[in-house]
């Protein structure tokens, strides 16, 4: 087998003698591979790559090097995991993150080639070690990164389903819910059930349904719109239906849909005004016009 | 006749509901592009989203190929759906308005058919379906 048992000591060696230049020279190295200005201190970095350093000598001294699965390696894989998963919360690019463990390459193999000037074989069975320990703590640094960018990801569309559905308040008995964006199933159902407590909630009677923000307008999303209607309904509540655009109009008839007894307006404006006109109020000018 | 050109073309996959929504975005910037208005885009948009929901949820995923064409003057998209899914066994049935064997209103097929200026639908039982349409400037 190459590397080995030698190879190890010789890594093992070849680190403990050099950490400051290796430290100095893989900052270095890092500084240099970060595209974006000011993306990382070069304090909070320093810290980083010294203390990585003192939790890689301590796994090599008293670890095995083919298995990295064990005990002696669990603090560096930790520590490497919180570098990962912070940097993956910071924005940092998949590579930006890589490069915290592969950068240490060269600095690292100077400092082999140095340590072995006169002996190949041993170098080369260093060199061997050095990379088939390097390479799996690189992998191990991706599988977290993304498993971090996945996690903010998966928060990410579930603030939006949140954000997505505010029911407003537009007059007494009187509720609005613009929809902005696609209503595809998963949202939908969320858009709608938040309408129909919020009429419980508040006791209207007439609630609009504005979808200026939706895109298209298909068979599904006309099917989730009829089907809050009909609740609506149900629980004592009038739906409009407003911001039907013309082109919005013209597909919904080819497609052949038809929204029956619902009221359909064109702006939310006028939605609003048949609303008010069925609660029986009415928008009155308080001072003659400018 | 004038010979058609292909401008471009791309294929997506249809797996998720996502992946909907991806092809339909896809579909309105080809057609913008091609100079389609505002309603022949939203029409072509709408019947690629019938397509291609009917792909995921009856054919268990496939793709949606998009081409630009260039017909003499004339400038097109052409959507092409594939599955590999049970098929349909009386298109005609299928393509009748309020047909549905899921839960749908049953006017997916139809309603693409009059959303489009070309429609065409091959099916064979056990192997899958394809569901062509273009529209033209
Ligand atoms: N890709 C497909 N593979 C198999 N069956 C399909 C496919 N597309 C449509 N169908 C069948 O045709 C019927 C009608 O489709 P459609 O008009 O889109 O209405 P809906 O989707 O509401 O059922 C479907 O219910 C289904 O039985
Ligand atoms: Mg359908």
């Amino acid at each position: 087998m190459i590397g080995g048992e030698a190879g190890k000591m010789a890594l093992y060696q070849a680190v403990l003698d050099n950490e400051k230049a290796l430290l100095d020279e893989w900052v270095k190295e890092q500084i240099g591979a970060f595209s974006r200005q000011g993306a990382i201190r070069e304090t909070e970095l320093r810290q980083q790559c010294e203390t990585f350093l003192r939790l890689f000598v301590q796994a090599i001294r008293d670890g095995n090097t083919t298995d990295l699965r064990t005990p002696e390696w669990e603090a560096v894989l930790r520590f490497l995991s919180d570098v990962s998963s912070s940097r993956g919360e910071q924005g940092f690019s998949p590579s930006e993150t890589a490069t915290f463990v592969f950068s240490f390459k060269r600095p690292l193999f100077t400092a082999l080639g140095k340590a072995h000037q006169d002996d190949g074989k041993a170098l080369a069975d260093a060199v061997w070690e050095a990379t088939a320990i390097l390479d799996r703590l690189g992998l191990h640094t991706m599988d977290v990164y993304l498993k971090t960018r996945e996690t903010i990801i998966a928060r990410q569309q579930e603030d939006m389903l949140e954000l997505s559905t505010p029911v407003v308040s537009l007059a007494e008995g009187i509720l609005a819910l613009p929809v902005i964006g696609t209503l595809d199933s998963a949202r939908t159902q969320v858009v709608m059930e938040s309408l129909l407590q919020r009429i419980v909630e508040t006791g209207s009677t007439q609630a609009i349904i504005d979808i200026t923000g939706v895109p298209t307008v298909d068979t599904l999303v006309a099917q989730h719109l009829l089907k809050t209607v009909t609740a609506a309904r149900l629980m004592g509540a009038d739906c409009l239906i407003s911001g039907i655009r013309p082109q919005i109009a013209q597909t919904i008839v080819h497609l052949g849909v038809e929204l029956g007894n619902v009221t359909t307006k064109a702006t939310l404006a006028s939605a609003f005004a048949v609303a008010l006109d069925r609660q029986g109020m009415k928008i009155v000018r308080s001072k003659p016009q400018a | 006749m004038a010979t058609m050109i292909v401008r471009s073309t791309e294929t997506l996959p249809i797996r998720a509901e996502a992946d909907v929504v991806m092809v339909r975005q896809k579909a309105r910037a080809v057609a913008t592009e091609a100079g389609l208005g505002l309603v022949d885009v939203t029409k072509l948009v709408t019947a690629t989203s019938e397509l291609a929901r009917n792909a995921l949820i009856y054919g268990g995923g496939g793709t949606a190929l998009i081409e630009s064409l260039q017909d003499g003057i004339r400038k097109g998209v052409r959507l092409t759906f594939e599955d590999q899914g049970p098929g349909i066994p009386d298109i005609e049935k299928a393509m009748t308005d309020g047909y549905t064997s899921g839960s749908g209103m049953g006017l997916g097929l139809s309603g693409a058919k009059r959303l489009s200026n070309d429609f065409s639908i091959h099916s064979v039982v056990g192997q899958g379906t394809r569901v062509m349409i273009a529209r033209w400037k």
